[in-house]
């Protein structure tokens, strides 16, 4: 524990407002979905009670509520919303717009399964329909790590000028409560720092137009310029981790690792069953086997070079999915194929909220389960 | 060109020539005494004043997408109260959105109707040209009754498009905005006036501007104000105010000339002078004339 950070008891979504709260940005814009509720509630209680300053628009759609973000944030506001699922889906014309214009917006998403059937619960489908969209997308698997990511992704977002997910998984992470730790406001208010944009709307001496038209001449230097502006995110990220280490004692990687050195079996996974997996291992290892985990932190830019380290001396590979890729290979094992260039097993797991036990995981590293579900 | 008239959009856009909208934009925005923060839906006044490289915008300007320029300026308006409370922002602004028809009645609507519902302040202005312009003709919520388009094309088993307008003026005015009206490119005072007021206006206002499109509705380049005259000497676009629930017609005659006379001068109504067809004009009649003595009824 640093000087001045505070314990508590919270859920991922109150560590994210928690968060939010000490970073007051400018404008909020939001709509209501499950799981994402906690986030967006408890910070309206924090503007009621004077709390915060933020400026909260309770819009009428998620395509709105990305639509005022745009707006907001081309004003030259520090802008932040919050969102799930279907609600993500909605805004998914928009995300290419928010990163076409490289507005620097926070998202905090509680990721959650994508109708039909209709389920509340959470997976990675929705996300992983927003993967190639332009935005950086973290993923966290503690309450602990949304507070500190919410915090880094801010100014990860802006340093870069591109707009950046922070990802829990729903109702695992987004509800349940851990001891945790956080930081001083102005410990994160300093770290944060002023957001002062270069171009804006409301710099009326200077105007400015946004979302112009082009052409078979240009628009292809516009997108490729996004394109370059990700190459900076893992070098920049590393540094923001560094510096955040430094005011809270804990230090983030955008791939973590846990008893991989003489690993010869390695999983690889995102968000809350990261927790599961490695009470699996522990107790494996009791049982002789060499196994270890990967958890992949940063999703979008895909660290493919550390990955492709951890990994490039492993005998078995197997990689979890948290979604279902219709008509092709996984997405997680297919950037980890990728990464390493060579097949590896590939399972998906937890759709619709299904819980992943640890003998599920067990059964999976001993070879019991070829199916390539956790069903 | 006119330094004065060109301040806000210059000259060197691309739009049609006989197009209503740059004396709309002009018209409206030169009513404003402090400066102008303007969105702006996808539509034929987006494409043709922002071509990159080129902007003729002088203005700060933002472009979203089609269906969101209501909650786009939603982001803006809130954005300049936070930072004008702190202080990052002196100067007062006004903010005002550009939308065609279809991205206010259609896809729009939505986003329009939550961004009146939560009461920001600005300006919304639809320039109704009565159909998808942009994409080449298409039919709209707000394309009249007989008219055709490409997707409501006059043929054997058809008149055109057989649904009567979306009354947007009255769905506007019905989540209590404090002003609203209808107004003409053809009568520029009363436009102004509008402006005016409604930029002066604390709260969500709306503007719909009646406005000729040469192409489409297929009239020859020059004649779009006399088109657009005869549209309200008609009573086929009346023009008329809300203000704060109160109706208001800003122009009457005693003896409002034949709806035939606006028909007959756009190759979109063309179809319905054929023997087959005629008996729509009639029907097109009444409806004009309900809808007025409806509007005159509303005003005390």
């Amino acid at each position: 524990m640093t000087k001045n950070s505070k314990k508590l008891a919270l859920t991922g979504g109150y560590a994210a407002a928690e968060a939010l709260k000490q970073i007051n940005p400018d404008v909020m814009a939001v709509y209501p979905i499950t799981p994402q509720t906690p986030i967006i509630e408890v910070f309206s209680k924090f503007k009621s009670d004077g709390e915060v300053d933020t400026e909260v628009i309770h819009v009428e759609s998620e395509h709105s509520a990305i639509s005022a973000c745009v707006g907001s944030s081309a004003a030259g506001a520090r802008t932040v919303t919050a969102t799930s699922s279907q609600g993500l889906a909605l805004m998914n014309e928009i995300l290419y717009i928010a990163s076409g214009l490289r507005r620097p917006i926070l998202m905090l998403v509680s990721a959650r399964a994508l109708a039909a059937p209709l389920n509340i619960h959470g997976d990675h489908s929705d996300v992983m329909g927003a993967r190639d969209s332009g935005w950086v997308q973290i993923f966290c698997s503690t309450p602990q790590e949304v507070y500190d990511k919410t915090i880094v992704g801010m100014k990860l977002a802006e340093k870069v000028k591109l707009p950046v997910m922070v990802i829990m998984d729903g109702f695992n992470t987004s509800h349940s409560v851990e001891n945790m730790e956080i930081l001083e406001k102005e410990a994160v208010q300093k770290f944060v720092g002023e957001y002062s944009p270069e171009k804006y709307l409301l710099d009326i001496d200077n105007p400015v137009t946004f979302g112009p038209v082009a052409l078979q001449n240009s628009y292809f230097e516009f997108r490729k310029d996004l394109s370059d502006a990700f190459d900076t995110v893992e070098g920049e990220l590393e540094k923001i981790y560094e510096e955040y280490g430094h005011i809270s004692g804990r230090s983030y990687k955008k791939i973590e690792k846990y008893k991989l050195e003489d690993a010869e079996k390695i999983l690889v996974a995102m968000g809350s069953v990261g927790g599961t997996i490695k009470d699996a291992i522990d107790k494996l290892r009791e049982d002789g086997e060499k196994v270890g985990l990967l958890e992949i932190s940063l999703f979008r830019p895909f660290p493919y070079e550390e990955v492709k380290k951890a990994l490039k001396d492993t005998k078995e590979v197997i990689v979890l999915d948290r979604n279902l890729a219709f008509g092709t290979k996984q997405v997680l094992a297919s950037e980890i194929s990728h990464s390493i260039g060579k097949k590896v097993k590939s399972v998906v797991y937890g759709l619709g909220g299904r819980d992943t036990f640890q003998k599920q995981i067990m059964d999976l590293v001993k070879g019991d389960n070829q199916s390539g579900y956790l069903l | 060109m006119n330094k004065e008239l060109t301040k806000n959009l210059a000259s060197g856009h691309s739009a049609c020539a006989g197009c209503a909208f740059p004396t709309i934009v002009r018209t409206i925005l030169g009513e404003s005494d402090v400066p102008v923060v303007i969105s702006n839906a996808t539509g034929c006044l987006e494409v043709t004043s922002t071509l990159y490289p080129y902007t003729a915008w002088k203005v700060p300007y933002i472009h979203n997408a089609f269906e969101n320029a209501a909650a786009t300026i939603s982001g803006v308006e809130r954005a300049y109260k936070i930072l004008k409370k702190k202080g990052k922002i002196k100067k007062e602004i006004k903010f005002v959105t550009f939308a065609g028809d279809g991205g206010t009645y259609d896809i729009g609507f939505q986003s329009l109707s939550g961004a009146l519902e939560r009461g920001h302040n600005f300006l919304y202005v639809c320039y109704d040209n009565g159909g998808y312009m942009n994409t080449g003709n298409q039919r709209s919520s707000a394309t009249p009754f007989g008219a055709a388009t490409e997707t409501t094309p006059s043929g054997k088993m058809s008149f055109g498009k057989m649904e009567v307008r979306k009354n947007l003026m009255d769905i506007a005015a019905a989540h209590g905005v404090p002003y609203a009206a209808q107004a003409n490119v053809a009568y520029l005072p009363d436009l102004k006036k509008k402006a005016r007021k409604a930029l002066e206006t604390e709260g969500p206002t709306f503007l719909l501007v009646f406005s000729p499109c040469t192409n489409n509705w297929k009239f020859p380049t020059s004649q779009f104000v006399s088109i657009a005259k005869l549209a309200t000497e008609t009573n086929f676009w009346p023009l008329y105010e809300i203000e704060k629930g109160k109706y208001k017609i800003n122009w009457a005659t005693e003896k409002p000339k034949p709806v035939e006379e606006f028909l007959k001068t756009q190759g979109r109504f063309k179809h319905l002078f054929s023997e087959k067809n005629k008996p729509v004009i009639g029907q097109i009649q009444k409806m004009v004339d309900a809808e007025f003595r409806r509007l005159a009824s509303l005003v005390e």
